[in-house]
């Protein structure tokens, strides 16, 4: 043939079109890497943009200039922005964020713990909102434009449209004040049982579920509804299949791709909107403790708690356009 | 008539209706099919023939007791095997479908699921009725891909839909519908969206396979040429109602319907061809493109139009026509060759084009709908290059407008709508208009009657060519339809491959002798002719033996 001009591709070309899932994949992480340095330049930035300092905070009235400069020679700040960053930044990169200037203590070590409690805070709302979210989205479209379906619609707007912080102080009124079935605050302590610990946090997970269910709930529906619409559903049913083997056999592979995205958005979500809930409940997470930090400009733990965040929530969004990717079965089996 | 002791399906006085919900008006019951009756018979073939709206697909459907897109079937009988398939339940009409009646849908494509392979959703319905075991469907599977003609049927049901031809999954959807061996297939326009060089293998394959399996089949289609082929009777029907019932030899030879004549005859008109003149209006030289991405699209192509002449560019989907438009709109810049418009070089990319040539090329588009801003009226679309390329508005805009309406056979009432209100034709004819509106000479026409039922396109032709002497215009028309070309051009170029196979005038393009090309293009063209389709394959066969 005389497609002379095609063979001249370049090697990276030809091991795209070789292997176009892999190649895929390899540039998600690749960009998802390249933002990540992105965020610290931006969090390294930002908190050095905050108006007042850690040595004036923590003089207080005592704050001479001598002062002042003293602390500032001792934590290293008189040294050139950029020097500093990259320091940060070679640090982070093999896991010690330093020391906190407030406590002098390793911020890695302080983090690990809270981290801990914010992750199982979160996951915990997940494993209730994710299948919750999924299966309300399926009975909405099985009752499409009925009540159930209307009903559905309803209280899940109502939970979207409040802020955590307001759903949250609205159940400690009813259920931790006027009808004291629940705990307030959410402490959690080192040593405490699975159920002791379940029972403390029943508040704020379902704060967090109220505000993470809708969102997940109205993209399943759609999802799926746009599928059912698609005329190889048609075809399921010309073919005298079962509604449920249609369901499951026909509609779900198609949709997943969609329901994977949005899944994976509300949970980067939810680690992230930790912070506020966290704050409300009074729970020992990294969100109260972030807060903490930027009261006292205790710059390390604030950097490093942004950091994290906004890893987390890189993490969860890369994953799931790994996983809408490899759900696509054009992808999967090039021609 | 065919005696009614032996049916195996019975249509009586056949009732469907639909609500349709007009904008900012009440909902309205509307009768989609009504007081259709049929019969048919053991290893018989039914047309079904009619333009969009006929009622057709939904007739079709009703033999499986479905509605679709919320039409109800409210009233008649459709007797199946001696049982009203339309009082059966729920439960007992999934029996029917995929066992007994199996469905052949127009786009296959969209209609074979993305995430499963090809051989599993083939034999699904066969298994899952309990009809054979896996491995028995499996070997009838590949039995069928063999009758149809797959390549490497071994390995075909192993793919997935987005791997095979648009042909091969037409192809692979009939075997889907013959697999579990039911009495009755309908096949709605399983041809209409393929090329017509494959159009015919797959129109052989379902013929061959209807006669090998002996089932009775619907065969929907609004092309007569295609249903005489492989139909024994024939229903025509407009507006929901037959218009004439008869077998396929009545209806093609001794019509008695003044509608069905009008279908028969369309297109029935050639041209005189005017002479080639020595001063082309468009010279393409020597033009190859590619996309940005390196692929090559256009190789070399040489070919030269006249003033007040029409230039009819045929070849299948891909060949690279609608890229040549592209490229004399400077839309798709050449990457080598040049194109001269009235003896002076035409500057390459559309941006940097003076705005008197873009007013001299203007384009008519295939689809109409979308060339059209919904939420424009008909005064806005034709009132836009009035206003950019004349500088006209108010009342001198309003009355060119108008002027423009006349020459498109509309009239003023039409001024104040928006696209959603006017007719597939109609809004074809307000292209033509916006078209006309910069006073062009030359109109780029993609495909414009391609998606339009066939005596609409006839009347868009017909305004076509009467503009053409009115006002001395010339067309480049993109067809793959090789009868527009006989009716319309001038001159002729036939594409294949990104390559110009043969140019010239339309007396010499299309008589022989023939380049290979040409010749399969000519022969794969239906004609409405009982028998054409064993003629052609038998002289397919003698060929490839002689060889």
């Amino acid at each position: 043939m005389s497609n002379s001009t095609e063979t001249e591709s370049l090697p990276g070309q030809r091991f795209r079109e070789r292997f176009p899932l892999l190649a895929l994949v390899i540039e998600r992480m690749l960009l998802s890497v390249l933002l990540l340095f992105a965020v610290s330049v931006l969090i390294f930035g930002g908190v050095e943009a905050l108006p007042g300092d850690f040595a004036s905070t923590y003089l207080g009235q005592s704050a001479t200039p001598q002062a002042v400069a003293n602390i500032r020679a001792e934590l290293g700040l008189d040294r050139p922005l950029v020097t500093r960053y990259f320091e940060w930044l070679g640090g982070a990169v093999q896991g010690d964020f330093g020391t906190s200037w407030a406590s002098r203590n390793s911020v890695s070590e302080q983090v690990g713990n809270r981290l801990g409690n914010s992750l199982f805070l979160a996951g915990f709302a997940a494993v209730i909102a994710v299948p919750l979210a999924v299966g309300l989205g399926m009975l909405s479209v099985h009752f499409r434009d009925r009540l159930p379906d209307k009903i559905i619609n309803v209280i899940s707007l109502a939970a979207i449209s409040l802020p955590e912080f307001f759903i949250g102080y609205l159940l400690i009124l009813y259920f931790a004040v006027n009808f004291g079935v629940a705990t307030f605050p959410a402490t959690v302590f080192e040593g405490m049982g699975l159920i002791e610990r379940i029972k403390a946090i029943a508040l704020p997970t379902a704060t967090l579920v109220l505000v993470v269910l809708a969102h997940m709930m109205r993209m399943t529906r759609a999802a799926i509804l746009s599928v059912m619409s698609s005329a190889y559903m048609e075809t399921a049913e010309l073919k005298g299949l079962s509604a449920w083997r249609a369901i499951v056999k026909h509609a779900a592979p198609n949709a997943l791709a969609p329901i994977i995205n949005v899944v994976a958005l509300n949970l980067a979500y939810l680690v992230v909107g930790v912070v506020v809930v966290e704050v409300v409940f009074v729970y020992p997470g990294m969100g109260q403790y972030m807060v903490d930090a930027v009261t006292v400009r205790d710059m390390p733990v604030v950097q490093a708690c942004g950091l994290i965040f906004a890893a987390v929530y890189i993490f969860l969004n890369m994953l799931a356009d790994i996983l809408a990717i490899v759900a696509n079965p054009r992808l999967r089996h090039p021609r | 008539m065919p005696e009614t002791s032996s049916n195996l399906l019975t249509v009586r006085n056949l009732k469907i209706e639909a609500t349709s919900y007009p904008p900012g008006e009440p909902p309205k019951r509307i009768t989609i099919v009504d007081g259709v009756s049929f019969d048919l018979q053991k290893g018989r073939v039914l047309g079904l023939i009619g333009e969009s709206g006929a009622g057709k697909s939904t007739i079709g459907l009703s033999a499986l007791a479905y509605g679709r897109g919320g039409a109800e079937i409210t009233g008649g009988e459709v007797i199946l095997n001696g049982t009203n398939i339309l009082a059966l339940g729920k439960g007992g009409i999934r029996k029917v479908r995929g066992a007994r009646v199996c469905y052949v849908a127009q786009s296959a494509a969209a209609a074979f699921n993305p995430a499963h392979r090809l051989g599993d959703q083939v034999i699904e319905a066969s298994v899952k009725h309990g009809l054979m075991t896996k491995e028995e469907a499996r070997k009838r599977a590949l039995y069928l891909f063999r009758v149809l003609g797959l390549p490497n049927p071994e390995t075909f049901g192993d793919r997935f839909p987005h791997q095979v031809s648009g042909g091969q999954l037409q192809r692979a959807m009939t075997a889907m519908a013959l697999c579990p061996n039911p009495e009755l297939i309908v096949f709605d326009e399983p041809t209409t969206a393929l090329d017509v060089t494959t159009q015919i293998d797959v129109l052989a394959a379902i013929k061959h396979a209807i006669e090998e399996t002996d089932t009775a089949a619907l065969y929907i289609t609004h092309d007569l040429a295609v249903v005489a082929q492989i139909s024994d009777d024939i229903m025509v029907l407009r507006h929901g109602r037959t218009v004439e019932y008869g077998s396929v030899k009545q209806i093609i030879e001794a019509p008695t319907q003044d509608y069905t004549r009008a279908l028969v005859n369309v297109r029935q008109t050639a041209r005189q061809e005017a002479p080639d003149q020595s001063k082309p209006l468009l010279k393409v030289d020597n033009v190859s493109a590619q996309y940005s991405n390196g692929f090559k699209v256009l190789h070399g192509v040489s070919l030269h139009l006249c003033k007040g002449q029409t230039l009819a560019i045929v070849g299948e989907s891909g060949s690279g026509k609608s890229t040549l438009a592209r490229v004399v709109t400077g839309l798709l810049p050449p990457s080598e060759g040049g194109i001269t418009f009235d003896g002076k070089p035409l500057t390459p990319a559309l941006k940097n084009r003076p705005r008197e040539d873009l007013r001299r090329i203007q384009l008519i588009y295939q689809m109409a709908d979308t060339a059209m801003n919904p939420r424009q009226t008909v005064r806005d679309i034709i009132g836009r290059p009035l206003a950019f390329y004349d500088g006209l508005r108010g009342a001198a805009k309003t009355a060119r407008v108008k002027e423009l309406l006349d020459q498109i056979e509309m009239g003023n009432g039409f001024i104040d709508r928006y696209p959603a209100e006017l007719s597939g034709g109609q809004k074809q004819r307000v292209a033509i208009a916006r078209a006309l509106a910069a006073r062009p000479e030359l109109i780029l026409c993609d495909e414009p009657t391609s998606a339009l039922d066939p005596l609409v396109a006839e009347g868009i032709l017909k305004l076509l060519m009467k503009l053409q002497e009115e006002q001395q215009l010339s067309y480049v028309f993109i067809t793959h339809d090789i009868a527009i070309v006989r009716a319309i051009a001038d001159s002729v170029a036939v594409m294949h491959r990104g390559r110009l196979v043969r140019f010239g005038p339309k007396s010499q393009a299309l008589s022989p002798p023939f380049d290979d090309y040409t010749d399969l293009l000519l022969k794969s063209v239906p004609e409405m002719e009982i028998g054409w389709l064993e003629r052609v394959l038998n002289t397919r066969r003698m060929e490839s033996a002689g060889n």
